[in-house]
């Protein structure tokens, strides 16, 4: 449906961006930054700027999501900074990621220091300790769910395997590991290697569903 | 000794940056490997229980970088590694998207996020398994562990609520 934009190849945006204020683009991220408990920040990101506000439609933000994970760097600030940057420019990414990241960095310095002044206290020690294996339920979910999304081919798997054994089971540098492996996976999904011609598969970076909102 | 600490953060924290494939928890390992291993700069106790702060504030989780900087070089220490964590990846997000879309229909654009994303869920799966390497240390956390990947894997339950449900969970198992 992109193909049928004019010149430009971003589709029209239902709110007019030049009518979108810099201070109600911070507003909208602040209010992300500050209730998107648990991760999932890119669900609620949708939900804002796509459901609510309308500054985008679903294309662009799947399209910004795609570019945003592919880059190195968190995915929310990433996306934060592309959506900004379309939006508003410069500024608007500038406002974005500062205001993504304001409300957890208040938070997290917040909380921190009181960690920090009572680290020997077994009652945090203990409850921290729950968090955490908690959070290790969370992130195996997190990465099933996209596994099932984004992994088609058998070469996908094998990927997959690859890295995960040469970080975790081999406990080779990640810096080596990009180095390597990302030139092989990027050759592996050029079409003058595997020239089989088959059909590009749909658009898989649909954003989990993992966001408690709603 | 502290302004070679806070040159030494600079520098691991602008490299993690740079190689956070598929978003902070692939960055976990090597995190772990070079502050805990490397520098016996932290504890494995100490990474675990701030990275679990990061799990409770909102946005995103891997925020948590601020508080290794603050526990190793005070304030300065947290403003230096925010800064190298995140600014690097800032400016190459926005100088990358501004010139993706002349990529248009590039086969390598194509092969490289098509090949970027499995690697980004092996790493994933790496960060994941190193939090529970550290993190699962008795039958309740496994317990726990398992019990929040079922509940979310087959229902939509806000995290949040589960996390804070699993650290309150321990902290009545074991006693205050």
């Amino acid at each position: 449906m992109s193909e049928a934009a004019g010149p430009t190849t971003s589709p029209a945006p239902a709110t007019p961006r030049q009518a979108v204020s810099l201070v109600s683009l911070f507003k909208v991220f602040l209010t992300i930054g500050a209730i998107s408990f648990g991760g999932g920040v890119v669900a609620y990101l949708r939900e804002y700027i796509v459901r609510g506000e309308q500054w985008m439609d679903d294309e662009e933000f799947l399209d910004s999501l795609e570019i945003g994970q592919t880059l190195p760097g968190l995915i929310a600030v990433n996306l934060s900074v592309i959506i900004g940057d379309r939006i508003r420019g410069a500024a608007g990414a500038i406002a974005a990621a500062v205001g993504i990241l304001l409300p957890g960095t208040v938070v997290v310095m917040t909380a921190g220091i009181l960690y920090l002044g009572n680290r020997q206290n077994p009652a945090v020690n203990h409850f921290l300790g729950g968090v955490a294996a908690a959070a290790v339920g969370l992130l195996t979910a997190v990465a099933l769910q996209l596994g099932h999304k984004q992994l088609v081919h058998l070469r996908d798997f094998l990927l997959v395997m690859a890295t995960f054994v040469a970080i975790s089971l081999l406990h080779q540098s990640l810096i080596i590991v990009i180095l390597v492996v990302g030139p092989v996976a990027v050759l592996l999904y050029h079409p003058t290697t595997h020239k089989s011609g088959e059909p590009k598969p749909p658009r898989t970076r649909e954003p989990i569903r993992l966001a408690g909102h709603r | 000794m502290h302004a070679t600490k806070i040159l030494n953060l600079l520098w691991v924290f602008a490299l993690l940056s740079l190689v956070a494939v598929g978003g902070g928890t692939a960055v976990l390992p090597e995190m772990r490997r070079i502050l805990v291993g490397h520098f016996h700069w932290l504890s494995d106790k100490q990474f675990r229980e701030i990275y679990s702060i990061g799990q409770i504030a909102p946005g995103p989780n891997m925020l948590m970088v601020l508080v290794i900087g603050y526990r190793l070089a005070g304030a300065l220490g947290a403003v230096v590694v925010g800064l190298a964590f995140f600014i690097p990846d800032c400016f190459i997000t926005f100088f990358v998207n501004r010139v993706w879309k002349h990529f248009e229909g590039s086969p390598w654009r194509t092969a490289i996020q098509r090949g970027m994303a499995p690697v980004a869920i092996g790493l994933m799966l790496s960060g994941t398994y190193t939090v529970a390497k550290i993190s699962i240390v008795d039958f309740v956390t496994g317990l726990i562990a398992v019990a929040v990947f079922a509940i979310l894997y087959f229902r939509h339950v806000n995290p949040a609520l589960l996390i804070i449900i699993g650290g309150v969970i321990t902290l009545f198992v074991r006693g205050w």
